[in-house]
């Protein structure tokens, strides 16, 4: 970059460049204009947050576990939370609400979303991992006021979620130690895009 | 319709106009002073067409507007959680995980860092998604209004990166967002070093609340949904984070039983946005006009068939034709008044050529084009002059 610069000014301003060969040798301009396009090491600019604050905002979950809360809750204190605070856009038990259908199942093996017709995508028959759910909803839900579940709620609704679509039993307790141990149905499937030619990517 | 509303005006000023008219021959009227802010002519009717269950679309009216880039007022809106209203005082980016130096920056610090500047497109992977729904009489807006063009100012994220430094294992990025729903996407490290930029301004002001005010992840040539908006955290770590909007969303199941996931880059595709429906065409020369663009790079060539893909002729491209960028083509026709179906294909740099939505079908199944559909579109010219929306496949 500072060399094209450099190209530029000479092109467009041959007084400059004579005066220049009399005063100073080319290479000095050269390397003048590199220095004034060249970054510092460092442009010291901004702050260092206090671990406090990263923390307040470090909300999010890995599929390891990374980042899950203390608490916990099973489906059972979920399905209450889940009629109160959500039934209204995602309707009784997970489907049949104005909003995404969350619960629906697929035979082992079968898969047809590539297909016309295909079923909705649900957290049962398509969602890779468990601790997205928790991410999500903690950080999303419900739709009018995020940030208002507390953590044991929020495990819970993730336990009635699971439990609904047939993937946990309705006492499984989930803690930071046994949410990330779920394995989801669909977890196989998810792939990297790996399409490498450029001349024919469908 | 000028004419109309000139004598309409005429009348409406009465006998006095008409007789000083007589008297003087021209007489013409002081118009009103500068103003602090321009307007729109209020002949001019242009708006976003408003789309999704919670009103969480807005489309771009692609058939109205010249030229590549698209007013910032016009430009597409897709949010979550609707539109937050940030204090640019508050605000600030942090970035943090595996860096060697943690940063806060506020938006003063980040407009002193080297600036640039970049005219690229944004489209939502979801453009198109309703391809094989829309009838005949659907304005291409309602079809691929979800793609708009600025020219985003900002500071490469590299350089910040520069700054924090990164650790031997870093390979992605959180981008989190400071809406309601405090979106994130996993963003390798990769791009975030190449071209990716932390963008405050947007064609030449701040960036629009909608489109991310104060601050916007800009991933040229990327799904929009990528390009977080109203940035505030990016967390640096050794693997993604499968985030809802890169698991249960944005992501394409394909024939063979897998998920493609990741897919971030826009795929080749152009579209015609004029004459689309509800242009009325007559006998004569008209010229066919369109935009190509493509996330890998820059177009190379753009070809229109008048006789429904029988022949194709290449268009003009006209300057400038940017990498990652809406490119605006055209080409003169003469409408012998025949009915018949005008496509255009695109082609970029890499020789990759726009596929028909059949060859999508068959290569990836019809499921998967909920996203990343950049199928040929068509427009049938009805013998009565009149155009119409046409699925190809």
């Amino acid at each position: 970059m500072p060399a094209k610069l450099f190209r530029t000014v000479r092109q467009t301003s041959g007084l400059f460049i004579l005066m220049n060969a009399l005063l100073c040798p080319a290479q000095t301009l050269a390397q003048n204009e590199r220095q004034a396009h060249e970054h510092p090491e460092s442009f010291g600019l901004g702050t260092s947050p206090s671990n406090s604050e990263l923390a307040a905002m470090d909300t999010a979950i890995r599929p390891d576990g990374k980042g899950l809360p203390d608490g916990q809750g099973s489906a059972k204190e979920g399905q209450s939370i889940y009629e109160s605070k959500c039934q209204q856009c995602h309707g009784p038990k997970g489907e049949g609400g104005i909003n995404d259908k969350l619960v629906g199942t697929l035979p082992e093996g079968d898969f047809p979303f590539a297909e016309k017709g295909a079923p909705k995508k649900t957290i049962g028959n398509y969602w890779p991992y468990a601790t997205t759910l928790f991410d999500y909803i903690r950080r999303t839900m419900p739709y009018t006021l995020p940030g208002s579940l507390t953590n044991d709620e929020t495990y819970s609704l993730t336990a009635y979620l699971l439990y609904l679509n047939k993937l946990i039993p309705q006492d499984k307790v989930l803690n930071a130690q046994s949410l990330p141990e779920i394995t989801m149905p669909a977890q196989h499937r998810f792939k990297n895009d790996n399409r490498t030619q450029t001349d024919k990517i469908l | 319709m000028k004419r109309r509303h000139f004598l309409k005006s005429m009348t409406a000023l009465g006998s006095t106009t008409l007789l000083a008219t007589q008297s003087h021959g021209d007489i013409r009227y002081l118009g009103p002073p500068a103003r602090t802010m321009g307007t729109r002519s209020i002949h001019e009717q242009l708006e976003k067409t408003l789309y999704g269950q919670m009103q969480t679309h807005a489309l771009t009216p692609l058939q109205d507007l010249h030229g590549i880039i698209t007013p910032s007022e016009l430009h597409f809106e897709r949010h979550h959680s609707g539109i937050p209203d940030i204090s640019p005082e508050q605000h600030h980016l942090y970035i943090h995980g595996l860096v060697n130096k943690p940063l806060k920056l506020s938006l003063q610090d980040l407009k002193r860092f080297p600036s640039v500047s970049r005219t690229c497109f944004i489209e939502c992977a979801g453009n198109c998604q309703d391809y094989f729904k829309k009838g005949p009489q659907t304005p291409l807006q309602q079809i691929a209004g979800m793609t708009s063009q600025s020219e985003w100012t900002g500071v490469k994220l590299a350089t910040l990166l520069r700054e924090t430094g990164l650790r031997k294992n870093a390979k992605w990025l959180l981008a989190e967002g400071g809406d309601a729903a405090l979106v994130t996407r996993s963003i390798p490290v990769d791009k975030a070093m190449d071209d990716a930029i932390i963008a405050y301004a947007q064609n030449g002001e701040a960036i629009r609340p909608e489109q991310g005010y104060p601050l916007r992840l800009l991933l040229p040539g990327w799904e929009g949904s990528s390009c977080v908006k109203w940035i505030r955290r990016l967390e640096v770590g050794d693997q993604p984070w499968m985030t809802r909007e890169e698991t249960a969303k944005y992501t394409d199941p394909l024939k063979d039983g897998t998920i493609r996931q990741f897919s971030f880059i826009m795929d080749t595709r152009s579209v015609i946005t004029t004459p689309t429906f509800p242009s009325q065409l007559e006998k004569g020369w008209h010229e066919i006009r369109g935009l190509a663009w493509s996330g890998r790079g820059k177009i190379k060539r753009v070809e229109v068939s008048t006789d429904g893909g029988g022949h194709w002729q290449p268009a003009r491209l006209q300057e400038p034709v940017l990498s990652m960028a809406h490119t605006r083509f055209n080409i003169p026709w003469q409408w012998n008044g025949k009915e018949t179906l005008l496509l255009s294909r695109a082609t970029d740099e890499n020789g990759y050529v726009q596929p028909t939505a059949s060859e999508l079908i068959h290569a990836r199944g019809i499921g998967s084009l909920r996203y990343h559909n950049n199928g040929i579109m068509g427009w049938r010219v009805k013998s009565d002059g009149s155009v119409l929306y046409e699925i190809v496949a």
